[in-house]
């Protein structure tokens, strides 16, 4: 073990490598690029053994690993923003497939207008496709993270591929102490590689031809859904040993802060749980609410379960979204809803969308926001407004 | 080194009981494709008539390993591909399989930065001049003049010279090829197999249902092409043209078949017009002048 001072991008990179992947390929974009510049280095220093394919767009980027990782290498893409939007319907192949891939998103906000800090929409629009997607907070968490998404879709309950996403500078151009851990560590962590099928000379299989039958089709699809759930416990098991190896545990889909006795929750994803934390301990030591936080640390899986056991009786809950699908308010706010109602459970819910477009919102922010809330459900017990749009600052 | 068609290997690739039309071109060059690389083929195919050729899975009517995939991605799967065998140290020829839509139209970025990266691929580009397999739309390889479902009264554009175009990208190995010369096809793709990097041969893929002629005459019009000098067949390693043996003799003009015969087959040139066959006379003068400034 060794404390470094990374950027999230060399946190990524750092991971990369002692993941020992074999082929890595990409396209640049902001804020990405340190990421690749990184690794491309690594690569021609010799550090990394793997196989550099820079290709001429992200579309060809993930074709490039999937093609890869179908021939049996472990294979590794990162992006953001447009260049997400660009391998859309590789996302589709590669899950569809069951090759299991581990693809770095840099959070990043799509245009127009041209804007490259961070917010969630570029990720969430990928959330249909059957890809593990997994929020991180902080460096060391990226670093983790990425390193475990490798054991986790390469399980054989799983056989998907997963996102690790870190917002954009926020995380990815952000230095801090990071712990790397020793190469011998992650090797014992990380077993070799597993993959349904491998491409190989004289093998005829096929993959991806029409279907005689189209339930056959059906079925590939709930095989993910089915699959999708079976990694709730794959990405526990991950946790708790890597919690063994190097003494860093996060919880299993979600952690839970200063929830023990909360009444009222805040729901978040990303970097600004960070600032989320902050805005807790104020509201508890400032003001003597008691209020708790969520920290959804996977999204794919969605934490249906856990977030059912939290809010079963409180009085309130908020969600912050950094994104939004118009007229239906943010993604997690819809689906925090839908835990609770196929659960029964009608704790009051609102959902905030900020920080769009990386509009700053602080931790003042948030506890102004959250105060709110707390204060409107203990009067009314529901909420007027379900969804608010909030830029903070006042 | 010239073949005997004796010498080739029995085993079939292409097994019966496909999905292909009758007359079908992209079966014979399959079935060559087989006979020239065996069992060492790996086969990346993107949308076309091919995903539909291979039959029904779980069933499969090619004994390839294949791996389908999304249109605009087939050279960069299989430079990942490539790639993983060259790293796990085994041994396969990884071919990308696809028709003029997926090279030339929405397959040319991948396929041109496959081939600027020089990644150790063949590249067979399948041209049935038209997208065969939505229903015979035009795409920039159907030549001037052919009727499809997207050009009414005949395309009006030139046919883009992707064979040129690929020989300008100075990768090892650029051939065309023709349905109707299998012998010629098999030996340009033995020879590219043993050639590291990219390789890019372009197959004449005459088809009966989209150019409107019997499917018992698939050979003969694809030979046609070769007579008329409306295909030429030739190979460049290393930079190098030479035209090859079959089209030898129509360097010379004066030896070409009439290209009114070729067009005379064909349902998709009925409204032609002397003035645009004149206009193809003159084209394919010029395509020959080109290739035979860069055989010098």
């Amino acid at each position: 073990m060794a404390l470094k001072t990374l950027t999230g991008n060399y946190a990524v990179a750092t991971a990369v490598k002692l993941a020992r992947v074999n082929v890595i390929s990409a396209y640049p974009i902001t804020p990405q690029t340190t990421i690749v510049e990184k690794l491309a280095e690594m690569v021609e220093l010799g550090e990394l053994k793997a196989d550099m394919i820079r290709v001429e767009s992200e579309h060809s980027a993930l074709a490039a690993v999937y093609g890869a990782a179908s021939g049996g290498a472990r294979a590794f893409t990162a992006t953001s923003s447009h260049g997400l939007l660009y391998m859309h319907e590789m996302l589709w192949w590669v899950a569809g497939s069951r090759i299991p891939v581990v693809m770095a998103v840099v959070t990043r906000t799509i245009g127009p207008p041209w804007n490259i800090w961070t917010d969630h929409s570029d990720v969430m629009d990928q959330r249909d496709t059957g890809w593990l997607i997994t929020f991180t907070e902080n460096n060391q968490e990226t670093l983790d993270e990425t390193i475990k998404l490798f054991r986790i879709t390469e399980d054989e309950r799983v056989f998907l591929p997963g996102i690790v996403t870190l917002d954009a500078f926020i995380l990815s151009h952000t230095t801090e102490p990071v712990d790397v851990p020793d190469q011998s560590l992650v090797d014992a962590f990380l077993p070799p590689r597993k993959q349904p099928y491998v491409f190989r000379a004289g093998e005829p299989i096929i993959m991806g031809n029409i279907p005689k039958d189209l339930k056959w089709n059906m079925m590939m699809r709930e095989d993910i859904d089915k699959a999708m759930e079976r990694a709730k416990k794959v990405i526990e098991e991950a946790d708790l040993l890597w919690g063994k190896l190097v003494g860093r545990r996060y919880g299993g889909l979600t952690e839970c802060y200063r929830c023990e006795d909360a009444k009222h929750f805040i729901i978040g994803v990303g970097a600004w749980v960070g600032d989320m934390r902050e805005a807790v301990d104020y509201l508890r030591e400032k003001l003597g609410l008691r209020v708790g936080l969520i920290k959804i640390r996977y999204f794919r899986p969605f934490p249906r379960e856990d977030i059912v056991k939290w809010l079963n009786n409180a009085m309130s809950a908020v969600v912050f979204d950094r994104s939004v699908s118009p007229s239906a308010g943010g993604p997690i706010f819809v689906e925090v809803l839908a835990s609770l109602a196929s659960a029964g459970v009608r704790t009051p819910v609102r959902g905030v969308i900020a920080g769009l477009a990386g509009v700053d919102v602080t931790p003042e922010d948030i506890a102004n926001a959250v105060l709110t809330s707390v204060s409107e459900a203990e009067e009314l017990g529901t909420f007027k407004q379900s969804v608010l749009w909030f830029y903070g600052g006042e | 080194m010239p073949i005997n068609i004796k010498d080739l290997p029995k085993e079939k690739f292409v097994l019966p009981g496909d999905a292909a039309c009758p007359g079908c071109p992209e079966n014979m060059g399959l079935r060559f494709v087989g006979m020239a690389l065996g069992s060492k083929a790996i086969l990346v195919i993107p949308a076309g008539c091919t995903s539909i050729i291979q039959g029904l899975a779980p069933g499969s009517g090619l004994k390839f390993p294949i791996l389908n995939v999304p249109f605009a991605s087939s050279d960069s799967v299989a430079a990942g591909l490539s790639s993983a065998k060259k790293i796990l140290g085994e041994d396969a020829v990884v071919v990308v399989w696809a028709g003029d839509g997926g090279t030339a139209d929405i397959g040319f970025a991948t396929l041109s930065g496959a081939a600027e990266r020089n990644d150790d691929l063949i590249h067979i580009c399948v041209d049935n001049e038209a997208y065969m397999n939505t229903g015979i739309q035009r795409s920039s390889q159907t030549p001037p003049g052919a009727w499809t479902t997207t050009t009414w009264l005949g395309k009006r554009e030139r046919k883009k010279d992707l064979p040129l175009i690929m020989l300008m990208h100075r990768i090892p190995y650029v051939a065309t090829a023709s349905v109707a010369y299998p012998l010629d096809f098999i030996e340009k793709l033995r020879k590219a197999s043993a050639i590291k990097g990219f390789k890019y041969i372009h197959l004449h893929a005459p088809c009966p249902v989209g150019w409107r002629f019997d499917p018992a005459y698939t050979v003969a019009v694809a030979k046609l092409a070769v007579e008329t000098g409306m295909w030429i067949l030739f190979e460049a390693e290393g930079g190098k043209v030479s035209i090859s043996p079959p089209s030898k003799p129509y360097a010379d003009k004066n030896r070409r078949k009439p290209i009114k015969e070729y067009i005379a087959m064909q349902g998709r040139f009925r409204n032609v017009t002397q003035e645009l066959l004149t206009e193809l006379e003159k084209q394919v003068d010029d395509n020959w002048s080109t290739l035979l400034k860069l055989a010098t």
